[in-house]
């Protein structure tokens, strides 16, 4: 049978282990990927053992002690630490999610971090996705409409018009769903992911919005839409509790009736 | 300097530091314009702080059908401000709140909506009609999480306007020559490790505030205000620094926000006792008083034993009693953050809060048309050629001694949007770029090299640590000069304990070790303005409130503190509060008692 394995400079070895200087009835040991772009050494895990009574509650807190207190040279983003800013998405026990609002409590045993699956890694948890990024912009996600607006008056929309856009405008933009879709992981460069689909239908169910049809053409595509095979794993891992699968769904429905 | 650093020199027409709010707005603005912007910003931008903002944006757009009229936004604004803020560039403001926000829903933003359709407003903290007759309605909502609303917004039509983006680029300093004029920035790019220098007519600082200073606060981690530490460095004044922000309710004990919009849509604060303790405080609009009223009156109730909990040290914010359809639709976000770092059901119990730093009303000097000013003994309006400021960073000032609730994503809007006209009237006048000079920004490099390789014996979250404390500690709601004089000994020593910091990371890719220690050595140069204008201060106004000066005292304090940082020594300069209007469409509203 054919073995699959990582290419040998991507293998992870086993790193250091830092105990902690406290003991106390709440220890816990964080396995933390960790890669040096500037060295010549393979990634590796290293452990570090906190003392949760000197330690915030969220796994965000976790990683800030360690980098405060034990080892300044651990790198990952964060900004916001309240769920909002979408920077610290990463890979906490094999699912995806933000840091900062992760419970340590929520976690058994030991906790694992890893960088966001299938990206490239720049340093330790910080991925680069700048073709994420580029992805998103690729869809236009912005408001295309072909009349001027009276220029002292919005657009009207109503209640419900606008209801239509609750679960699709609140994005963080974390690709935590994007990069846990096997499908992307398999055709990444030509799928577009949940992420992105998602923010191609806020704007598709924006009644303000007037570029439906160019907006479902871009998307007939063999790939860049109908990769979804609605395996679901963006909708459970969303750390936001929004449903891409659904609006991946919606778009579809949407090339449907158009056709029929 | 040495080989390992070598720069790579870019032209821009504009270059804006900081994607937040204000920072985009300017950058699709200008972009729109074409001017040829750059965008530098240390975090991608629908990472920057903006997407925190919650309750809503003002401006009077009379939707409600309350009869409401900037005028009165003006009123309201400058007696927020307890007769601190420029009323010339409050009237622009107030005024032009109405078209900017007309405009951001043309952009795209998805406003809550009334039910004719309309663009929903609520009422927010000092807000009122008829110069404080009854409650306005004027703060536009997209929910509460207006701010990643508008954010998102703002960088979907900076794509749209093709803007040139450089993310996750970090700003060491700006570039001045020998006549005082800003050349360009110097920068470091996290991804790559590579030096850049920017050459630019004009350089747009919009950095924001520098919340992180305090040990509890609303501030994401990256609020550092890098841009005001530019300044500083650059011999160039900040203003009003001593007037800080506690929003009332951050919540207990992780600091993060509870929207003001809890208390506009019914929410009440209590005390250990069940008391509405505001109806004490501020019995014609109880809870809705301005920020600085809330949170002196929560922190006497907790002062004099009446706090809950164990400790006795915070209170309790009720939206339990509201209609859940309300929670729902109007209060979803904060009921999730309630949820998450309270593990509190906001639905059925009430959520613990205290007072947490929000906001910095001081910052960098302008006029109302967003340049950067140095006043001068002739000239207190001096304008610095090829340097602008806008959003939390700057201070036009609009805000004075206490900022409204909703001023301030207006205060992005508003001024972004204005430097983007100014700054095109002003590059059309403009012929070429003119190119750095050699050295220009060896200085900086020298230091980052310096720190970079640093053995000391402190880690940067420790000496960070201590800064932190004694801010929260000697400068907080309220101050007395003992406790402030203690407290500039304190950070004057942590200033010097930086001389001996550790850092272990030696390399120039997402090194976050040196990002760090540089964004502590920017927090320690506010830290330390900061708490020496509160001590110059010897007055009560707005968010300043001396124990041992409890009044205002107009005659001797109706004047923006302008200070400077040369070493250890901190300096003093004043500018006059701007005491008229841009037009004869409203009167200048004269000095009164500030009461609610």
């Amino acid at each position: 049978m054919v073995q699959l394995r990582l290419p040998p400079h991507s293998r992870v070895q086993k790193g250091k282990t830092y105990p902690s200087p406290s003991q106390g009835p709440r220890m816990k040991l964080f396995h933390v990927y960790r890669y040096d772009p500037e060295s010549q050494e393979n990634p590796r895990m290293d452990t570090y053992e906190l003392n949760l009574d000197e330690c915030g509650s969220m796994v965000l807190d976790a990683l800030l002690k360690i980098k405060d207190e034990v080892d300044t040279t651990l790198t990952f983003r964060r900004s916001c630490r309240e769920g909002v800013c979408g920077s610290c998405a990463m890979n906490i026990n094999g699912t995806n999610t933000l840091a900062c609002i992760k419970h340590i409590d929520e976690c058994q045993d030991d906790i694992k971090i890893t960088p966001l699956p299938h990206l490239y890694v720049v340093k330790d948890l910080v991925p680069d996705l700048s073709f994420a990024y580029s992805q998103y912009d690729s869809v236009q996600p912005w408001l295309q409409a072909a009349d001027n607006p009276p220029p002292d008056k919005e657009r009207l929309q109503s209640e419900e018009e606008r209801a239509k856009l609750d679960g699709l405008w609140e994005c963080v933009l974390c690709f935590c769903c994007t990069t846990s879709c096997p499908s992307y992981w398999w055709n990444g460069d030509r799928y577009l992911g949940p992420a992105t689909l998602l923010q191609s239908y806020r704007w598709i169910a924006d009644s303000r919005d007037e570029a439906t049809g160019e907006r479902l053409d871009a998307l007939e595509d063999p790939f860049k839409l109908y990769r979804c095979h609605t395996i679901m794993n963006c909708t459970n891992t969303c750390p936001k509790g929004l449903n891409p699968a659904k609006a991946i769904g919606e778009i579809k429905k949407k090339m449907v009736e158009r056709v029929v | 300097m040495s080989k390992e650093y070598q720069f790579i020199d870019h032209t821009y027409d504009v270059v804006v530091i900081g994607a937040g709010g204000a920072g985009l707005r300017a950058t699709l603005g200008m972009a729109a314009l074409g001017l040829k912007t750059a965008s530098l910003t240390k975090v991608f931008p629908t990472r920057s702080h903006t997407v925190s903002a919650q309750g809503g944006i003002s401006a009077a757009l009379n939707n409600m059908g309350d009869g409401d009229n900037w005028r009165f936004h003006m009123y309201d604004t400058v007696k927020g401000s307890d007769w601190l803020g420029d009323q010339d560039a409050i009237e622009y403001m107030c005024r032009n709140a109405i078209p900017a926000v007309i405009e951001l829903e043309h952009m795209g933003v998805p406003f809550s909506r009334t039910e004719d359709g309309k663009i929903y407003q609520r009422t927010f903290g000092g807000q009122t009609l008829n110069y404080g007759e009854s409650i306005a309605k004027r703060a536009c909502a997209a929910a509460d999480r207006t701010g990643h609303a508008i954010l998102h917004t703002l960088y979907q039509q900076s794509l749209k306007h093709k803007a040139q983006f450089f993310n996750e680029c970090f700003v060491l300093d700006l570039i001045m020559d020998g006549d005082g004029v800003c050349r360009g920035v110097i920068a470091w790019n996290l991804a790559d490790g590579t030096l850049h220098r920017f050459a630019a007519h004009i350089v747009v600082l919009a950095t924001g505030g520098y919340g992180r200073a305090y040990l509890s606060c609303t501030s994401a981690h990256t609020c550092t205000g890098d841009g005001n530490a530019m300044v500083l460095r650059a011999g160039l004044p900040l203003q009003d620094m001593e007037f800080v922000q506690f929003h009332p309710t951050g919540i207990y004990p992780a600091g993060c926000l509870m929207s003001e919009a809890a208390r506009a849509e019914g929410g009440y604060l209590t005390n250990s006792v069940g008391e509405k303790f505001m109806e004490r405080y501020a019995p014609h609009v109880k809870d809705l008083a301005s920020r600085d009223v809330v949170s002196r009156a929560i922190t006497i109730e907790i002062n004099e034993g009446r706090g809950v909990g164990p400790l006795k040290d915070h209170v309790y914010l009720h939206i339990e009693h509201l209609d859940p359809k309300t929670i729902h639709e109007r209060l979803p976000g904060i009921t999730e953050t309630a949820r998450i770092f309270a593990g509190v059901d906001a639905a059925k119990e009430p959520i613990p809060v205290l007072p947490t730093v929000h906001y910095n009303m001081g910052g960098i000097p302008t006029n109302h048309l967003a340049e950067v000013v140095n006043p001068t003994d002739q000239n207190p309006e001096q304008v610095v050629p090829g340097l602008m400021a806008i959003g939390e960073g700057a201070c036009v000032s609009v805000h004075g001694a206490n900022r409204l609730g909703t001023n301030s994503l207006l205060d992005l809007i508003v001024f972004g949007r204005a430097a983007a006209y100014r700054a095109n009237e002003i590059v059309s006048k403009e012929k070429i770029v003119k190119p750095l000079g050699a050295k220009d920004g060896e200085a900086s490099i020298e230091k980052l090299d310096r720190l970079r390789n640093a053995k000391g014996s402190l880690k940067t979250a420790e000496i960070r640590l201590n800064m932190q404390r004694a801010m929260q500690t000697h400068c907080a709601v309220f101050r007395t000069q003992n406790y402030l004089e203690e407290g500039i000994k304190k950070i004057q020593s942590i200033m010097t304990s930086y001389q001996d910091i550790q850092l272990n990371d030696r390399s120039l890719i997402w090194n976050s070790d040196l990002v760090e220690a540089l964004e502590l050595e920017n927090l320690l140069q506010q830290s330390f303005v900061t708490i020496h204008s509160a001590l110059n201060r010897t007055e009560s106004r707005g968010a300043h409130a001396r124990e041992d000066f409890p009044e205002r005292d107009d005659v001797k304090w109706m004047k923006h503190t302008n200070a400077k940082l040369q070493g250890n020594q901190v300096s003093f300069t004043y500018r006059p509060v701007h005491l008229y209007t841009l037009t004869s469409d409203v009167d200048v509203i004269p000095p009164q008692k500030r009461v609610y």
